[in-house]
């Protein structure tokens, strides 16, 4: 099966007059087409609001290094761990992994021009800053305070203005998820060289296939959950408000059939870049290509029915509770799959442990540990035990930091020569990757003690008993806020004065290095053609020609 | 005949690996005291699980490092390693053995799940009572409850333990949870307090509800957690085992001073059980539980949303795990606050 369309629309160029190969820097703050400007201006405002994230993550660290509430109001307290979870899932983590890598690998490592949607492209990543300035803004008039679960009633009583703005800016955020999702997935399945078959695709397309799958069955979802809030907190309706006969519950369950499978939008994209990695780090090719490809798709489907571990200790029925249960364990095992395809990859390798394999190892070791948790959080009678407890604040970090922002910035540091086409500083990369490393080990790891011995999440007083362990968390975030210095430096300077990057600095096989670094507007000179798949390492040369002759 | 061959290498790191993972599953010690036979059980699956992932952590960390050492690109080496691209009895290995072991922790967390009693059918799965009809068992089961306002509700949560099922608990208690504080009513005595009293060794019967928003009640010692959902009852069963003091925490976001929705849980001998008992029944003016009791029930029948924070939190000051005077301060800083956001 080839792709039906041979010659991919040519993007249009909002500076014509510029010839091949030229960018100016304006057209990174305009309504630009091209997927690599709209791919970095994604990761560029994505890791601002990173920065803002974290700046909020100091701020609740900072409240919580002694028991008592001494530092900000328990309401703004409140507010800032709504808005650092908000921004850092619907503004850092989603725009990073969908918003900047799928937007700027897809079509190069595929071989088309430009996205399927170039417009609709730019128009989803234009959303995204009006909803990161009123989140931000939502300070001025009293941000949402209740979670960015936002669970009625809470919500609906914890001031009108915030929570409007708060499911105004999710809307605007899912709305550009969506559209990127018709784009991907369109991408990926019409617009790739006639000569790659699915089976022959990078594996970041595969993960970017099922990502997208999730986004565009449970988004609208999340849309749904949201608008019928707006009414009840604008309208005085009563769908989740029990005074009038709604059913919060209700909410729960209509919130987490996203917000599960979300989960997976902020980790698979991530699955696609560590399968990238490794091999090309290792020099050995994936160990077994079709396994990872069809697990992304078997952790598509399976998050879609996991929903409801996040509500064992709400009013759910004791079957819903064994079922959910058991699917949610199930979704450990192409989990399980995938991470020991990658070990094995490692195994026997010859591996650089420069930046993006350093962290793409992090990536590992962090993200087992946050599995594993999973794994016993989904058993029910422990779940009653730790739910809402720091122990869920452990877990989710290990995923989405030790996994997703792991995943970032091994994607980071991998791709950086080709998309600005100088190289980083190697030794700053290492200095960022042990900071971050241990950092993040220092922050998450005791989080998991005080769960288990009775500190609940959300909040901003706590037992003096606690106090040890909390201040070791809080001194580890100190450290993860100095990590990004070394970080910013390195990339910042390296944008302007680093050393030059040739086309392939990793000797990779994936269409993206067969163009110059950085690519030129339409990406190829010449379309290429697929000689070797994506991760034939050391397979010999009269392979490679048998494949070409066939 | 010096070097050792693989196989025995191989079996003996299997042992040391299983010994290691088993010891410290069993001996980790990160849980609280556990106070009930329930939380027992849950502790059984939470060592059986330490131990399977002692033993999975250990294994891919000591592949990530092991990788990072011995397979380490030399200098000049520009070559590729050697073309695996899979190997499928090991990756039907990897898929089996991880199926296998999700399975048995699903079907031993069932097993427990069902000891703790979490399938008592006059409870947690009354699809009969969830779809309205007959309630009157369950509005026995509940005095001092709302009537009107619990038809067409099912009673979700942790019933009793088979051993148990349909005979009645020994205490019952009706608990609500309110911004920012727990109220603990003995139906049968009529007693109302701050603070959860529960003899040593009987089973007890938590009856719950919330008036404003969404709490949980969370008593870590017996691993026990249930959401108070306003508009719906919820239940929890337990027999505690362990006379002592215990914290009652609030897990579910409720609002700014939801962390100091904290109180106590004071599992005591029957004899000290029911002096408390008696003391709470007698109208006497000294104890000030006359007033007490009438505070609470004005606080209880007040509706919380409609009002600012400080103005029901007063009287549970004494409970909370705040000090007095860091309340004043807090109090003081919602009042300025109100200025700008609850009259606007």
């Amino acid at each position: 099966m080839t792709a039906n369309i041979s010659l991919p629309p040519v993007a249009e160029q909002s500076s014509p007059s510029h010839g091949h190969g030229e960018r100016r820097w304006q057209d990174y703050f305009t309504f630009n087409t091209d997927h690599k400007v709209i791919g970095i201006q994604y990761m560029v405002m994505s890791f601002f609001f990173y920065l803002v994230g974290g700046l909020l993550a100091e701020g609740i660290r900072t409240e919580l290094a002694t028991p008592d509430p001494d530092l900000v109001d328990p309401a703004l307290y409140n507010s800032m761990f709504t808005m650092h979870a908000t921004i850092m899932i619907f503004l850092w983590i989603v725009p990073a992994g969908t918003g900047a890598f799928a937007n700027y690998l897809i079509p190069l490592m595929i071989g088309a021009r430009d996205m399927a949607f170039p417009k609709l492209n730019a128009v989803a990543f234009w959303m995204l800053p009006p909803a990161g300035v009123m989140l931000i803004g939502s300070f001025y008039f009293g941000t949402a305070q209740a979670g960015w679960t936002s669970y009625p009633p809470l919500s609906l009583t914890t001031g009108k203005v915030g929570e409007a703005i708060w499911i105004f800016s999710l809307l605007l955020g899912g709305t550009s998820s969506i559209l990127g999702g018709i784009n991907f997935m369109t991408t990926i399945l019409k617009m790739r060289v006639p000569s790659m078959g699915m089976m022959q695709m990078p594996l970041f397309c595969w993960a970017m296939i099922a990502t997208s799958a999730l986004i565009l069955i449970a988004t609208p979802i999340l849309a749904g959950a949201l608008i019928l809030l707006s009414f009840d907190l604008l309208a005085g309706t009563a769908f989740f408000n029990p005074t009038g006969g709604g059913h919060p519950v209700v909410y729960q369950h209509m919130f987490w059939f996203y917000s599960h499978p979300a989960v997976y939008i902020m980790v698979l994209p991530f699955f696609g870049i560590i399968s990238e990695v490794i091999p090309i780090h290792s020099r050995k090719p994936i160990f077994g290509y079709g396994a990872i490809a069809y697990s992304s798709l078997a952790i598509s489907f399976l998050g879609l029915i996991v929903w409801a571990h996040h509500m064992f200790t709400s009013g759910t029925p004791a079957w819903l509770r064994m079922f959910f249960m058991i699917t949610t364990m199930i979704i450990a095992v192409p989990t399980g799959i995938k991470v020991f395809g990658w070990l094995a990859t490692m195994w026997g390798g010859k591996i650089s442990l420069n930046s993006p394999m350093l962290f793409a190892m992090g990536f590992l070791s962090t993200f087992v540990v946050g599995g594993i948790s999973g794994v016993m959080l989904a058993a029910v009678p422990f779940d009653i035990h730790v739910h809402d407890t720091y122990f869920v604040v452990a877990h989710l970090h290990y995923v989405l930091f030790g996994g997703s922002v792991f995943g970032i910035f091994t994607g980071i540091y991998h791709w950086y020569p080709k998309a600005i086409g100088r190289m980083y500083s190697e030794f700053w990369g290492r200095v960022h990757f042990v900071m971050t490393f241990v950092g993040f080990n220092v922050t998450f790891l005791p989080m998991h003690i005080l769960g288990l011995q009775g500190m609940p999440r959300r909040i901003a007083m706590y037992a003096p008993e606690f106090q040890t362990l909390n201040q070791v968390c809080t001194w580890g975030s100190y450290l993860l806020a100095v990590s990004t210095v070394p970080f910013l430096v390195n990339a910042l300077w390296c944008w302007f004065k680093g050393e030059k990057a040739p086309d392939n600095p990793w000797n990779a096989l994936t269409f993206e290095w067969m163009t110059s670094s950085p690519p030129e507007i339409e990406n190829f000179e010449v379309l290429p053609v697929l000689t070797t798949g994506p991760y034939d390492y050391g397979v010999e040369e009269e392979e490679h020609l048998a494949t070409i002759a066939s | 005949m010096t070097s050792i061959p693989n196989s025995i290498l191989t079996l003996v790191a299997g042992i040391l690996l299983t010994v290691v993972s088993l010891w410290y599953g069993y001996n980790n010690g990160l849980m609280p005291v556990a106070a009930s036979v329930e939380a027992t059980h849950v502790d059984a699956l939470f060592n059986a699980m330490m131990a399977i992932a002692t033993g999975l952590f250990i294994i891919v960390q000591g592949v990530i490092v092991y990788s990072a050492i011995m397979f380490r690109r030399k200098k000049g080496d520009d070559t590729d390693g050697p073309a695996i691209e899979g190997n499928v009895p090991l990756e039907i290995f990897w898929t089996a053995i991880p199926a296998a072991i999700v399975l048995w922790i699903s079907i031993y967390s069932f097993e427990i799940y069902g000891e703790m009693g979490g399938f008592d059918p006059s409870a947690a799965n009354d699809m009969h009572a969830m779809h309205g009809g007959k309630n009157s068992a369950m509005a026995a089961e509940m005095p001092g409850m709302d009537m009107k306002a619990m038809e067409g509700m099912t009673a979700s949560g942790i019933g009793a333990s088979p051993a148990s099922q349909g005979k009645e608990a020994a205490v019952n208690v009706n608990v609500t949870g309110l911004q920012y504080a727990w109220i603990f009513n003995y139906p049968n005595t009529n007693i109302t307090a701050g603070e959860l009293h529960v003899p040593v060794n009987q089973e007890v019967k938590l009856t719950l509800k919330a008036n404003d928003v969404i709490h949980a009640l969370w008593i870590p010692q017996l691993r026990l957690k249930q959401d108070t959902i306003p508009g719906e009852i919820t239940q929890l069963r337990f027999t505690s085992n362990k006379v002592g003091t215990y914290p009652i925490r609030c897990a579910e976001l409720c609002g700014g001073y939801h962390g100091s929705m904290v109180t106590n849980m004071i599992v005591e001998t029957q004899e000290n059980y029911d002096t408390w008992v008696a003391s709470q029944i007698q109208p006497a003016e000294t104890t000030g539980s006359a007033v007490m009791q009438s505070t609470l029930a004005s606080i209880e029948s007040m509706n919380p949303a409609t009002m600012p924070t400080h103005e029901y939190l007063a009287p549970y000051a004494h409970e909370m795990g705040v000090r007095t005077e860091m309340l004043a301060k807090l109090v003081r800083d919602q009042q300025a606050k109100n200025h700008i956001h609850l009259d606007s």
